[in-house]
């Protein structure tokens, strides 16, 4: 048994290698759409225009705008390379065909090539339920598998959900992430475009996850996506989402929001592998709303990108609902990682574990931002918070900001965190047993992070593993 | 000239000298043993032949089968086939051992040589069986929350699996308890022949009893004071470190 499980793994590993070396590449595309170079009103009615919007989002999208040019950037966010970023240069929309194809043969040959480099068929056909490809701001390709969408599971493009679905989409459509919440919620509202609509009706408990893979090609772009789960009653689902770019000289921007709505007794798993490029500010909102007894598990791992800014949310709304926020950031050389998590207790007896862990590598800046708040008026709420942090080089960086605000006397919270170094002893024992000392430092890497490693599927396992350890590679060369 | 040959070495660590003109052979298929006070420089002698880089040589050379290793990388010196049962065993949380193992002998491979999983745990678990480890070790953490004989004994482990053909215990015998010792003692014992050679740090004489080395001997202040037989460790246990002081040695 232990052995074909091992076999597995490193004939998987040795894919993935083989995948993640062709991941910085692009192809020329002639975008039919394209709502040029900047950000105002006509570039919010020219998406509106290209997407066939209903009245009701087009306002929605305009409304969007003007908060967004009232909202100052969160304070917090006292990094330079964030304010230096031009709106005014951006590009908002790209597309060429608004529908995505069911098919991989119908989409075009360069974006099929691009999916195909990254590995998506063939993960489609071994392990998942449904499969959709973004490219830019549209997705080229969306299928699920025919047996699920006979149970009534909803997997399709944003632009879909609202026109086919509209009574589920509308209900919970901005319900979770507000417009209002921040500048870059803002900014997603009004130029929104692809992600998914995922509805699990009640009492289906999807086996299989669904995968959406979000592909930037295009140079000095924002990919906007928003994304929209509703699971119902007793329903269950892991929805997982894995992100590259090819390397720009200029910057590209990605802001996406997600919102997942668990209602009574079901389950959400949501995992992300973020491995953007290294000019890619990433500054996302993703929150979640637990309802009663219902499960939320965001997986979150950020490798990639210029900045992230990101702190995965759970609203714990129902009597008994629980919440897990696992993440990892790696902090490489001129990267920020600011990603955290916030659990917000709203009801009885709800708990929260939050467990953090990040890497910082050469002058790289890993932080973890949180906020756990249990209010006076609730009873036997618990949250545990574990942050961990390991330092490679002696100028990597590494900040805890915590903020916990727990009242009553009949709640539980718990936070422990801690710094460490790689040490010269550890490295010195491994390199005596003939490890190199690239190789040796990624295994002590790989095992600070092992235990949330192993939450993820073992695909995806694998292929943090084999990021890891190429960043580390670099890092010591 | 298939030797480990230290010859005139003068070491030193943070200023201070630690071995001065240390001269030493060990020939294919022979086993020594040092024995001597704390702080005396055994430890130096051993982290010195690692290749670890705190330590300066100023003078003399270290060879392995006629070549230098001065200035080489630990890991290469480990390649070579040296291996190093540290005294004090390093912890590598989230690391298990199964994997470091498995990492450690790849990293002997070239890259694209085939390795078989199958095959890897078949001779890890009869390895295993031999030291009286039980299977559920083998994904443990390395070293992370091991008692002092656990270490001990995942240090012989790793040797066996890894094959060196020079290798230095340094105080693999404290720690392990009289059982304990037998089963090490025996397991080295079965790695003796003309393609391994040992050197073997102590304080005590428990585990030479069963490993009769065929060289024994007592170090002084960064030097050799006496060398010769197991007699000598019988002499030692009547007359003490002080009467092998430099110069006033059998």
């Amino acid at each position: 048994m232990i052995f074909s499980e091992r076999a597995k793994e490193r004939e998987a590993m040795d894919n993935f290698q083989q995948s993640m070396d062709e991941a910085n590449f692009r192809c020329d595309v002639d975008y039919k759409y394209d709502a040029g170079v900047g950000l105002s009103h006509q570039t919010i009615d020219y998406i509106s225009d290209a997407k066939n919007d209903a009245d009701w989002i087009r306002k929605f999208r305009h409304a969007a705008l003007e908060k967004f040019y009232e909202t100052q950037l969160p304070k917090w966010v006292t990094n330079a390379d964030v304010h230096s970023l031009d709106f005014s240069r951006i590009r908002y929309y790209l597309a060429n065909d608004r529908a995505p194809k069911t098919s991989w043969e119908n989409v075009s040959p360069d974006i099929k090539e691009t999916f195909e480099r990254l590995g998506i068929p063939e993960k489609e056909r071994k392990f998942l339920a449904g499969v959709e490809a973004q490219f830019d701001s549209e997705f080229a390709y969306s299928r699920m598998r025919e047996e699920l969408g006979k149970q009534g599971v909803i997997f399709v493009d944003s632009a879909e959900g609202l026109n086919k679905f509209p009574e589920i989409f509308r209900r919970f459509f901005g319900t979770v992430v507000p417009v209002s919440d921040n500048k870059f919620s803002a900014l997603n509202g009004a130029v929104f475009s692809g992600g998914s609509f995922v509805y699990i009706p009640r009492g289906v408990r999807v086996k299989q996850p669904l995968q959406a893979y979000f592909r930037i090609n295009a140079e000095n772009f924002g990919q906007f996506e928003r994304t929209l789960i509703v699971v119902d009653e007793e329903a269950e689902v892991t929805y997982m989402e894995g992100c590259t770019a090819p390397k720009f000289e200029t910057s590209t921007l990605h802001s996406a929001v997600v919102e997942v709505v668990a209602l009574k007794n079901s389950k959400v798993q949501y995992v992300t592998v973020q491995n953007w490029s290294s000019n890619v500010f990433n500054l996302v909102t993703k929150r979640a709303v637990a309802h009663e007894c219902a499960e939320i598990k965001w997986i979150d791992c950020n490798i990639g990108s210029r900045v992230t800014v990101k702190y995965p949310a759970i609203y714990l709304k129902g009597k008994g609902a629980k919440g897990e926020i696992l993440s990892i950031a790696v902090a490489s050389d001129g990267q920020i990682q600011d990603t955290g998590a916030k659990a917000i207790h709203l009801a009885d007896g709800t708990t929260s574990n939050i467990v953090s862990k990040s890497v910082s590598f050469q002058t790289g800046m890993a932080s973890y931002r949180g906020i756990v708040s249990i209010p006076n008026h609730l009873k036997g709420c618990k949250n545990n918070t574990r942050c961990d942090a390991l330092l490679v080089n002696p100028t990597s960086r590494t900040a805890t900001f915590p903020k916990i605000s727990v009242a009553g006397n009949e709640n539980i919270v718990q936070h422990e965190a801690s710094v460490s170094r790689v040490s010269e002893e550890q490295i010195f024992y491994m390199q005596q047993r003939g490890i190199p000392e690239a190789q040796a430092m990624s295994l002590s890497v790989n095992g600070f992070i092992n235990d949330l490693v192993r939450e993820f599927p073992m695909e995806y396992s694998v292929e943090m593993k084999r990021l890891i350890e190429m960043q580390t590679e670099k890092a010591v060369a | 000239m298939k030797a480990l040959e230290i010859k005139h070495l003068k070491v030193s660590i943070c200023g201070k000298v630690v071995l001065e003109d240390f001269s030493l052979r060990i020939a294919p298929g022979e086993m020594h043993a040092f024995l001597g006070k704390n702080g005396v420089g055994k430890t130096s002698l051993a982290k010195v032949i690692a290749g670890d880089p705190n330590y300066e040589i100023l003078d003399g050379d270290i060879l392995m089968d006629g070549e230098s290793i001065i200035g080489k990388r630990p890991d290469e010196i480990a390649r070579l086939g040296f291996f190093l049962a540290f005294q004090n065993p390093v912890e590598i949380p989230g690391v298990s051992v199964a994997n470091f193992i498995r990492a450690a002998m790849r990293a002997k491979l070239p890259k694209e040589a085939p390795f078989s999983a199958v095959d890897f745990y078949k001779e890890l678990y009869a390895k295993m069986e031999i030291l009286h480890m039980d299977r559920a070790f083998s994904s443990r953490s390395l070293n992370d929350g091991f008692s002092g004989g656990e270490k001990k004994r995942c240090e012989i482990l790793q040797m066996m699996m890894l094959e060196p053909r020079y290798a230095i215990f340094d105080e693999t015998d404290s720690g392990l308890d009289v059982d304990a010792i037998k089963i090490v003692a025996s397991a080295v014992n079965n790695m003796r022949s003309e393609n391994f050679s040992a050197l073997i740090i102590t304080h005590h004489s428990k585990l030479l009893e069963q490993l009769r080395p065929d060289f024994v001997h007592i170090l002084s202040a960064g030097k050799i004071a006496a060398s010769g037989s197991m007699e000598l460790v019988e002499n030692l246990e009547k007359f003490g470190y002080d009467f092998f002081r430099e110069g006033e040695g059998a």
